[in-house]
C-alpha cells in the first residue's frame, strides 16, 4: 500500500515553491481572459469565478449556435430518411465522426467507423464493461484499475467482475500521485484481461502513464482502456501513440454539449464485441426470432442519436482547434501555478495532490482546516465563486487519502487571475466566518 | 444570495459551541445517522424517563458540516424536557419546513430557533445536512 502523504502540507517542498515562482512569471499575462467573451454564460456573468470546469465546462457560442442550426436547418432522423434533410443530418453525423477520429490522432476516412457516439464517458465505459467484459472475462481472471478512478470507471468493473467471477485489482500511487512501473508490474499479470485507467485524475489532477500501462497490459495479452474525460480538455491525445485499445471521453467536458460522448476502439475488438443496447438502427436484418447486427459503429448506436449534440461536439472540437492546445495548455499551467502559490500562502489551506503544479492538469483539490468542504463551497458561492466540494465520485480514492471529502477548484483556459483573486478572497472570508476576524 | 441567509450568527454560534455535543453515558436510546454523499455521520443519544414518555436528556457526537452540526445542537436543545409525542410533532414540523412547506405562525413559534434554518429549504444540496439530526431522531422515536 502506498503511503498517504498525498494529503498534507509536508508535500509543499522548497523545490515546489521555487518551481511555482518561476512559472508564476509566465502568469503575468493572465489578468483578463480574452476567451470569456466566446462563452455566453461567462460573458453575461462577469462577476462569476467559474472554477468547476472539471465537472462540466462552459460552452462557446459556436457550440450553442451549431446545435440550434442543426434543428433549424437540417433536422431529420439520420441514417434512414430518403430525403434531403435526412441526408444532411446523416452527413452531419458522418462529418463529426471523421472529425473526432482526426482529433484523437486517427485517419478521418479509414478510422471514422471506429468512433462510437454515446451519451458520455460513463456510458462508454459501461458499454465496454458489459460488452467487452462479457466477451473476455472468465472466473479467476483479473481486471486492473487504479485507486484514482472516477466511479464511472470503477463500478462498471465491479459489476463485470461480479458477473464473471473475476477479481478487481487496484494500482496505488506514490506520495506524488505517480503509479510506478513496479506497481504496474505488481498488479498486471497473466490473469489480467483488462486494464482500465483514468488518463487524468479528476481529484489529484495527475496524468497516469497509460502508455506504459498499456505496454505492460499487452505483454500479458490484456486490453488497455483509457478514460480520457479529464485529459482531452487539457492536452492533445493521439490514441495510436498511447497504444491503447479503447479511449473514451465526454463532450461536455471539452466545451461541447451535455449528453454526447465518444468511445473509440480498435476495429477488430469492436467487431468481435456483442452489442450493448439493442433496438432500432443497430441491425441489418431482423426476423421473429433473430437479428443480424449492423457493422460498427452502428452496432453500438441503438436508437436515435443526439444528432444536434454530435453536431455541437463537432463545433466544440473546431473551437478547441481554433484556440489551439499550446495556447490552452500554457494558460492553464500558468493559472494552476499561480493559484497553487496563492493557496500555499494561506496557512489554513491544505493542498491535496502533487507538489508540482505542472502535474495538476487544471485540477487543484484542497481542504480548509476545520471547515467542512460543503461549508467552504456554500460560503464561496456567496462570493460568486463556483467550486466543487464532496467526494468527487471517487470515494475509494478519498478513503485511500484518509479524507471524507475535499474542495476542488478546476481550471480551463478561459479562466483568469481575477478568478483566482476571487477564490483567495473567498477563502479568507470562509476562514474569518469560522475563526473570527 | 440565498447562502447569506444560511450562515446566521445563531448557526455559527451553535456550530462553534455546541452545548449538546458530548458522549452521554446513561442513555436509553441511540441511533447513528449518515449522509453518505457528504460523509457526515452523527450518533444521537437520548435518555428517556422511566415511563418512556419524556426526553430527559439529548446529546450527539459526530462530524459534519456547520449546517448539520448546528441543526443537531438546536434540535437537542429544543427537545430536551419535551414529551416523546411533542418531539415527534416538532420533528414533523421541521421536516415540513425544510422541504419547503409554509408553517403557521404558531408552528413557527413552536420551532423557535430551529426556524432560523428555514432558508436552507431553498438550497437543495444542503437540505439533507439540516435534516440529518431530525431524521435520526425520527428513527429513535
Amino acid at each position: 500500500m502506498a503511503n498517504r502523504t498525498l494529503h498534507g502540507e509536508d508535500m509543499l517542498t522548497a523545490d515546489g515553491r521555487a518551481e511555482w515562482q518561476s512559472r508564476d512569471a509566465k502568469a503575468s499575462a493572465l489578468a483578463a481572459s480574452p476567451y470569456k467573451k466566446d462563452f455566453p454564460l461567462l460573458a453575461t456573468k462577469p462577476d462569476l469565478a467559474f472554477l468547476d470546469s472539471a465537472a462540466t465546462a462552459q460552452r462557446p457560442a459556436a457550440v450553442l449556435d451549431a446545435q440550434r442550426s442543426f434543428y433549424e436547418e437540417m433536422n431529420a432522423n439520420a441514417l434512414r430518411g430518403l430525403y434531403d434533410l435526412s441526408v444532411q443530418a446523416t452527413e452531419a453525423i458522418d462529418n463529426a465522426r471523421a472529425h473526432v477520429a482526426r482529433f484523437i490522432g486517427l485517419d478521418g476516412k479509414k478510422d471514422a467507423c471506429d468512433i462510437v457516439f454515446c451519451r458520455n464517458t460513463s456510458e462508454a465505459l459501461n458499454l465496454l464493461a458489459y460488452s467487452y467484459g462479457s466477451l473476455v472475462l472468465k472466473p479467476g481472471d483479473e481486471v486492473c484499475i487504479t485507486i484514482m478512478e472516477h466511479h464511472s470507471n470503477l463500478i462498471p468493473w465491479q459489476q463485470a467482475c461480479r458477473a464473471a467471477g473475476a477479481e478487481l485489482v487496484y494500482m496505488y500511487p506514490d506520495d506524488q500521485g505517480v503509479i510506478s512501473e513496479d506497481e504496474m508490474r505488481a498488479k498486471i499479470g497473466p490473469k489480467t484481461k483488462i486494464v482500465s485507467a483514468a488518463h487524468v485524475s479528476n481529484v489529484l489532477g495527475v496524468a497516469n502513464d497509460v502508455k506504459l500501462m498499456g505496454k505492460i497490459a499487452h505483454e500479458f495479452g490484456a486490453a488497455m482502456i483509457v478514460d480520457g474525460a479529464q485529459s482531452v480538455p487539457h492536452f492533445p491525445v493521439d490514441v495510436n501513440d498511447l497504444g491503447c485499445d479503447f479511449f473514451a471521453f465526454s463532450g461536455h467536458k471539452i466545451f461541447g454539449p451535455m449528453g454526447v460522448g465518444v468511445l473509440w476502439g480498435r476495429h477488430e475488438l469492436l467487431e468481435a464485441m456483442p452489442p450493448f443496447l439493442t433496438g432500432g438502427e443497430m441491425i441489418d436484418a431482423v426476423t421473429e426470432q433473430t437479428a443480424v447486427w449492423a457493422p460498427v459503429p452502428e452496432k453500438f448506436e441503438a436508437g436515435t442519436q443526439d444528432a444536434a449534440g454530435i453536431y455541437g461536439l463537432d463545433a466544440a472540437l473546431s473551437y478547441v482547434e481554433s484556440v489551439g492546445y499550446p495556447a490552452m495548455e500554457a494558460r492553464e499551467k500558468a493559472l494552476v501555478a499561480q493559484c497553487m502559490r496563492r493557496l500555499a500562502e494561506l496557512d489554513f489551506v491544505r493542498i491535496i495532490g502533487p507538489a508540482d503544479p505542472a502535474a495538476h492538469h487544471g485540477v487543484i483539490s484542497f481542504n480548509v482546516c476545520t471547515v467542512h468542504p460543503h461549508d467552504v463551497a456554500s460560503i464561496l458561492d456567496m462570493d460568486n465563486v463556483a467550486i466543487r466540494a464532496g467526494h468527487h465520485c471517487a470515494q475509494p480514492l478519498l478513503d485511500f487519502l484518509g479524507i471524507d471529502s475535499c474542495c476542488r477548484a478546476s481550471f480551463a483556459f478561459y479562466n483568469d487571475s481575477a478568478d483566482i483573486d476571487r477564490l483567495i478572497d473567498g477563502l479568507n472570508h470562509v476562514w474569518s466566518m469560522f475563526h473570527g476576524q | 444570495m440565498a447562502n447569506d441567509a444560511i450562515y446566521t450568527a445563531a448557526l455559527m454560534e451553535h456550530n462553534a459551541h455546541p452545548d449538546y455535543k458530548y458522549d452521554m453515558d446513561d442513555f436509553t436510546h441511540e441511533h447513528e445517522g449518515v449522509n453518505p454523499s457528504c460523509g457526515d455521520e452523527m450518533t444521537l443519544k437520548l435518555r428517556l424517563s422511566d415511563d418512556g414518555s419524556t426526553i430527559e436528556e439529548a446529546a450527539f457526537v459526530g462530524s459534519g458540516c456547520a449546517v448539520s452540526q448546528a441543526s443537531a445542537d438546536i434540535m437537542a436543545e429544543l427537545i430536551t424536557g419535551e414529551t416523546v409525542e411533542e418531539a415527534k410533532r416538532l420533528s414533523g414540523l421541521f421536516v415540513r419546513m425544510i422541504q419547503g412547506d409554509e408553517l403557521s405562525p404558531d408552528e413557527v413559534e413552536d420551532l423557535d430557533e430551529a426556524y432560523q434554518l428555514q432558508s436552507i429549504s431553498r438550497m437543495p444540496a444542503r437540505v439533507k445536512c439540516a435534516e440529518l439530526a431530525w431524521r435520526t431522531l425520527d428513527n429513535i422515536l
